[in-house]
């Protein structure tokens, strides 16, 4: 098994592992994906209060799921990166960024949609929202930091102190926001032994997050892909995949 | 040469550091002046009603006092980095973050204590009530710290960095929320008459988690942009 991790860490068997692997995940974000949304969009029931815009729920949770999962994702493949010196993971860490500030841009979009019918007005300084938008912009300043710098090597290394600080503020600004307000409705899928959220939504919502997850897994190596083909530009391999092709 | 035991070095750096900006005093007013100038520009731009003021004066002050340190922020390595007294820095046989906190320390006593004492004149151009003036100075005095310990980290990363002044605040200042946070609440339930206890031990565990963990972070920053 370690055998296995250790070879995989070398970018040409990376390159190859990760091209099969992305499509694998592609196929099951598709599998999962369809049925969901099918079940989300037609074939679930309206919420007994907030009736058919609840639909809204199957996008807006999953992605606020992955925006934080995608974040500690890449200060755990940052530190990975820095500390072993695996460049693959420091790629990982990279390509991630961008993939995460979407999802969070995307669970504040949907989140204002939602808030319009529900809360009577799109944007509402609500703990949720409010420590979303925050985790956009420490999204933004990542991505910042690594176009600012120019060497791979630094701006890998810089990056990832900068996601090990953001992973120990997070919990701090989610929770200072959280006591400073809230309007926000709780969490009804974590509490473990009764969730509040009947099955017949239960399911697809939970379909919903494998697919996402799975579309970020898909995402994030095919981005991988394109950075190892970019940084081994003058290596034999890749010279030699450029050249049969 | 003779070795310099670590507590003479730290001394040597707070005072290299404190005989520096009292060499240069005019940038040592600037922070101030802006601080000033915009609680000034508050109610130019929405009411000189005093009730109105009076609820916004934590939040003002407190605004203020964030943009004050973020600009002031850069000063703490970038000269230093520019002549190369930070590579003999990161040289010297003494632990890197030790160093860096005596010099976090030297910036705050330039940039974040002058704070305080402007702080109650300004409150009172907001209506703030006198009997909170003791509330928003203890929330200065634990906050202020706390954002040149955090904004420490945000220049050692930039400081390698021709146009690191935008992205600097990028970084810093949504590090510096719950800052903000506890601390113009802190002021704004005193100023209401409620119990403000909480709030303040929050910002005393904010300030011992960075003193504990922001000068390491900002040792590496220092390492990679010096590379």
């Amino acid at each position: 098994m370690w055998n296995w991790i250790h070879r995989l860490a070398s970018p040409k068997r990376f390159y190859h592992f990760a091209g099969s692997a992305s499509r694998w995940f592609g196929i099951a974000a598709l599998l999962f994906g369809l049925p969901g949304l099918y079940l989300a969009l037609f074939n679930s029931p309206p919420d007994y209060q907030q009736g058919e815009s609840v639909r809204i729920m199957y996008v807006h949770v999953p992605a606020a799921w992955l925006s934080m999962f995608v974040y500690v994702n890449m200060a755990a493949a940052a530190t990975v990166g820095m500390v072993w010196r695996i460049k693959v993971a420091s790629a990982v860490a990279h390509a991630s960024a961008p993939i995460g500030a979407w999802f969070t841009f995307l669970a504040l979009v949907t989140g204002s949609l939602w808030g319009k019918p529900m809360w009577g007005t799109w944007w509402i300084w609500d703990a949720r929202l409010t420590s979303e938008l925050i985790l956009l912009f420490l999204y933004l300043g990542y991505i910042a930091l690594q176009n600012a710098i120019e060497d791979r090597d630094t701006a890998a290394r810089a990056t990832a102190v900068l996601a090990l600080v953001g992973v120990v503020n997070i919990p701090i600004i989610h929770y200072s926001v959280e006591w400073w307000n809230t309007l926000h409705q709780g969490a009804t899928v974590t509490k473990l032994d009764r969730p509040s959220i009947h099955w017949s939504m239960l399911v697809p919502l939970l379909m919903m997050a494998i697919s996402f997850t799975a579309l970020y897994a898909a995402v994030v190596l095919r981005r991988v892909r394109c950075e190892i083909l970019d940084r081994e530009q003058r290596s034999g391999w890749v010279r030699e995949l450029a050249g049969k092709s | 040469m003779t070795e310099t035991s670590l507590s003479s070095a730290l001394l040597a750096t707070l005072r290299r550091d404190l005989l520096l900006a009292y060499r240069h005093r005019s940038q040592l007013a600037n922070p101030l002046v802006f601080f000033t100038i915009v609680v000034t520009l508050f109610p130019l731009g929405i009411s000189p009603d005093p009730v109105l003021l009076q609820t916004l004066a934590p939040g003002v002050v407190w605004v203020a006092a964030l943009l004050a340190a973020m600009l002031s922020l850069e000063g703490m390595f970038r000269s230093d980095f520019d002549d190369g007294t930070l590579e003999q820095i990161v040289l010297s046989p003494h632990p890197l973050s030790l160093v860096v906190l005596s010099k976090v320390l030297a910036h705050w006593l330039i940039s974040g204590l002058p704070l305080l004492f402007l702080a109650p004149l300004l409150a009172l151009l907001l209506h703030m009530d006198p009997a909170v003036m003791g509330v928003l100075l203890a929330t200065l005095a634990l906050g202020t710290p706390v954002l040149s310990l955090v904004g420490a980290i945000g220049v050692a990363l930039t400081v390698g960095l021709r146009r690191g002044g935008v992205l600097l605040s990028l970084l810093v200042l949504p590090l510096y929320i719950p800052v903000l946070i506890f601390a113009a609440g802190a002021v704004g339930n005193a100023d209401a008459g409620l119990e403000v206890t909480g709030q303040l031990a929050l910002l005393g565990a904010l300030l011992a988690l960075s003193v504990a963990l922001a000068p390491l972070a900002a040792a590496a920053a220092l390492r990679i942009s010096l590379n």
